[in-house]
């Protein structure tokens, strides 16, 4: 993918939504393996349960890693400076992700250029799981 | 209500610990979050994605008392991640890297939940550094325990 042109970047500009899903519990187990965040709320049915939780609920990480490499991606990955992740509610295995990014303001801060984009990730009950605000430079 | 939670932990600072942010490993974190950008799997020295500091899980483990986090005792049944932000002062770390790492507990604080009972926040802040000691980036995880299981 190459980096959109900043020159043309305004507020309110979007990327094509990524969707994935539905998600597994393998998805989790990856993202697990790959971060070390062996936590077994998020594999292990009767620890879950025992939690609270009807089944396994998604590394809070799992979604909002795949935000944050999905706006990498549109705007560079060498340009990303700041990811602020904010937890709305879990994900569950079977749900379907939709994860969007648009561009929230576009300024200038220490003689640099830079974009803040809000990005998304929606389950298919339309309910947010994850918002995530970063900062790109140009 | 008794709790576990400690505030004395503020303050706390954890051992140094070095992470390498190895080829293989940013490749697996890469595809682990459904990332397609080659920037992410090609080449020698392919960019970790912005949330790959999270597997200092990884490192901070076999260092003694590297992560101060076990010093806020939050309950793992009624204990959540609230928040979790990365800074960046240049472009995120390339493989082949090795970083110098050090957590503090930076703030330990309560607030009235919406729906009754305390919650208990903590925040954690992860230094990195290269190998001249200039900062590359920052890693803040906030961390809440509710009073009663969610």
């Amino acid at each position: 993918m190459t980096p959109t042109a900043w020159d043309a970047l305004h507020e309110g500009d979007a990327a094509e939504p990524l969707v994935i899903g539905p998600i597994t519990r393998t998805d989790f187990v990856r993202y697990q393996g790959a971060s070390g965040d062996l936590n077994p709320v998020h594999h292990d049915e009767p620890f879950a349960r025992a939690a609270g939780y009807p089944s396994p609920l998604g590394v809070g990480m799992f979604p909002a890693g795949v935000l944050a490499a999905f706006a990498a991606g549109w705007l560079g990955p060498e340009k990303i400076r700041r990811v602020r992740v904010r937890w709305k509610e879990p994900v569950f295995a079977g749900d379907t992700l939709t994860f969007r990014a648009a561009v929230a303001r576009c300024f200038e801060e220490d003689g640099e250029r830079k974009v803040e984009v809000k990005l998304s990730c929606t389950r298919q009950t339309g309910a947010i799981a994850v918002e995530v605000s970063a900062v790109f430079v140009a | 209500m008794s709790t576990s939670f400690d505030k004395s932990a503020l303050g706390r600072q954890g051992a140094p610990f070095e992470m390498d942010v190895e080829r293989g490993k940013v490749r697996e974190f890469a595809r682990a979050v459904h990332a397609t950008d080659r920037a992410f799997f090609d080449g020698e020295q392919p960019i970790a994605p912005p949330t790959f500091l999270t597997t200092t899980f990884f490192w901070e483990r076999d260092v003694d008392g590297a992560n101060p986090w076990h010093a806020v005792q939050m309950d793992p049944r009624r204990g959540m991640h609230a928040e979790q932000e990365y800074l960046f002062f240049g472009p995120p770390p390339r493989a082949g890297t090795r970083l110098y790492c050090r957590s503090r507990i930076s703030e330990v604080f309560e607030k009235q939940g919406k729906r009754g009972g305390v919650l208990r926040f903590a925040v954690m802040v992860t230094e990195f550094r290269d190998a001249g000691g200039k900062l590359v980036a920052e890693a803040r995880m906030t961390g809440v325990e509710t009073e009663h299981a969610p």
